[in-house]
C-alpha cells in the first residue's frame, strides 16, 4: 500500500482542498448548524462518520455493480438513493445498539442527506479513480476537514452576537464575511506540495 | 395567487439565494466566469420546473410519508438528463461546472420548492413557480458571476463574449483584485449581494414606520 499516497490524500482533505472553504461542498449545514461549538461539533462527527461509511459502501457499488453493466451514467440516482438509505440505516441502527452515540449526533444525521458533502465525495472518488482505501480515507479525512472549520467558524460565530455591524449586514451576511476570511486563511495552503 | 405576485416573490421577496439562503454551494463555487453562471441558472431552472411540474402532477399519488423519497427520486432523473445533456452539446460548460451538475440533486431550493410549493398546488402555477425561483436564482449568479469577473480579473462575460471565448478585456488583469476569483471571494461578494439586497428591502418597511411615527 503506499502510505505516501494516502497522507497526501489526508492533508490535501483537511487543509489544501477542504471541503467547505476551498470546494464548497456541504455549506447550508456549515451556515445552518454553527451557531454553537457543541452543536457545530455534532453535525461535524456525523459527517464525518457518514462520509467515511458512504464512501466505503459506494465504491462497491460503483466498481463491481455499476462498471461491469455499463451503468455509469446512472450513477446521480443511484449514489443518492444509497446515501439516503444508508443515513436512515445508520440512524436506525446507532438508535438500537449505541444510544450514548445516536443521542450526541441524532438531530444531525436526517440533515445529512442533503449534505452535497457527502454525495460530493463519493462523485469525486469515482471520478479520481481512487482505490477502496484511498476512497475511504479520503471520505473521513474531508469530514475531519469539514469539522475542523465547522467548528473554528462556530467559535468565531459566538462571538459574531456580540458584534454590531451595519444593519444589512446583520444576521447572514456577516457571518459569512467571517466565513471568508476562514476562506482566506485556508487560501495560505494551496499550492503547499507535501512531498514535492 | 396570481402571477405578478409569484414573479415578484421569486425574483425578489422570496429570492431562493438571497432571502431563503438556499443553495449557496453551487452560488459560491461556481460564479467565476459570465458562462458558468447562465450555464448553471439555466440548468437548475430547466429542473426545477420539470420536478415541479412532474411532482404536482403525481402530488395526490405520492404518499406523505415516503415523500422526500420520492421528491429526491423525481429529481435525480432531471438532474441526469441535464447532465447528460451537457456532456453531449455544451462540452465545455459541463467540464467547468463539474462536479456541481450532478450535486444539483442535493441543491436545497428544488427540494425546497417541492416541498413548500409543487406539493400543494396545481401544475400551472408549480410550473410558473419554477421557471420564477429558477430566475431569481439566476440573476443572482449573473450579478455575481459579473462583480467576481470585472473585479477579480478585469473582464465580462467570459466564455461567452470576446476573443476566443476568453471575455472582453476592461483592464488587464494583474490589475484584479486576484482574490475575489478564489473561494474568499465567493464569501464576500456574497455577503455583499444579500446584504444589498436585505438593505433593499427593509427599506420601504422604514419609510413606513417614519409615516407612523409622523402621523
Amino acid at each position: 500500500m503506499d502510505f505516501q499516497k494516502l497522507i497526501e490524500i489526508a492533508l490535501g482533505a483537511v487543509l489544501i482542498n477542504n471541503f467547505i472553504v476551498s470546494q464548497f461542498l456541504g455549506i447550508c449545514p456549515f451556515m445552518g448548524v454553527s451557531k454553537s461549538t457543541d452543536t457545530a461539533s455534532g453535525m461535524g462527527l456525523a459527517v464525518t462518520f457518514v462520509m467515511g461509511i458512504a464512501s466505503a459502501v459506494c465504491w462497491p457499488i460503483n466498481h463491481f455493480i455499476l462498471e461491469p453493466q455499463g451503468l455509469v451514467f446512472m450513477q446521480t440516482i443511484v449514489f443518492i438513493l444509497v446515501i439516503a438509505s444508508l443515513v436512515q440505516f445508520i440512524e436506525m441502527f446507532l438508535q438500537k445498539s449505541m444510544p450514548a452515540l445516536y443521542s450526541a449526533l441524532g438531530v444531525f444525521l436526517p440533515l445529512i442527506t442533503t449534505n452535497c458533502a457527502v454525495l460530493g465525495v463519493v462523485i469525486q472518488n469515482t471520478q479520481q479513480g481512487y482505490t477502496f482505501i484511498e476512497s475511504v480515507v479520503y471520505g473521513v479525512t474531508g469530514g475531519l476537514g469539514f469539522l475542523l472549520v465547522i467548528y473554528l467558524f462556530a467559535a468565531i460565530r459566538e462571538k459574531l452576537e456580540f458584534a454590531e455591524p451595519p444593519k444589512a449586514f446583520e444576521g447572514f451576511p456577516i457571518a459569512l464575511v467571517a466565513a471568508g476570511l476562514i476562506a482566506l486563511c485556508f487560501g495560505g495552503f494551496s499550492g503547499l506540495s507535501i512531498f514535492g | 395567487m396570481n402571477v405578478k405576485q409569484q414573479l415578484k416573490e421569486g425574483l425578489l421577496t422570496q429570492n431562493p439565494v438571497t432571502v431563503q439562503l438556499l443553495g449557496m454551494c453551487s452560488t459560491m463555487a461556481i460564479t467565476t466566469s459570465l458562462f458558468n453562471g447562465i450555464g448553471m441558472g439555466l440548468s437548475v431552472l430547466v429542473i426545477l420546473t420539470l420536478a415541479n411540474i412532474f411532482i404536482s402532477v403525481l402530488r395526490n399519488v405520492i404518499p406523505n410519508k415516503i415523500r422526500i423519497a420520492c421528491f429526491i427520486v423525481v429529481i435525480a432523473t432531471f438532474v441526469t438528463m441535464v447532465d447528460l445533456f451537457l456532456k453531449a452539446y455544451l462540452e465545455d460548460l459541463s467540464a467547468s461546472l463539474g462536479v456541481f451538475i450532478p450535486l444539483i440533486v442535493v441543491n436545497c431550493i428544488i427540494l425546497g420548492r417541492a416541498e413548500s410549493f409543487a406539493y400543494k398546488n396545481g401544475v400551472a402555477a408549480s410550473a410558473l413557480d419554477g421557471i420564477f425561483q429558477g430566475l431569481g436564482y439566476t440573476w443572482v449568479l449573473v450579478v455575481m458571476c459579473v462583480i467576481r469577473e470585472f473585479l477579480g480579473a478585469g473582464k465580462f462575460g467570459g466564455g461567452l463574449l470576446g476573443e476566443g471565448g476568453k471575455g472582453i478585456v476592461i483592464f488587464p488583469e494583474e490589475f484584479g483584485i486576484a482574490g475575489l476569483s478564489r473561494p474568499v471571494g465567493g464569501f464576500l461578494v456574497l455577503a455583499c449581494v444579500i446584504a444589498a439586497v436585505q438593505y433593499f428591502l427593509n427599506k420601504p418597511k422604514k419609510a413606513e414606520k417614519k409615516e407612523e411615527v409622523a402621523q
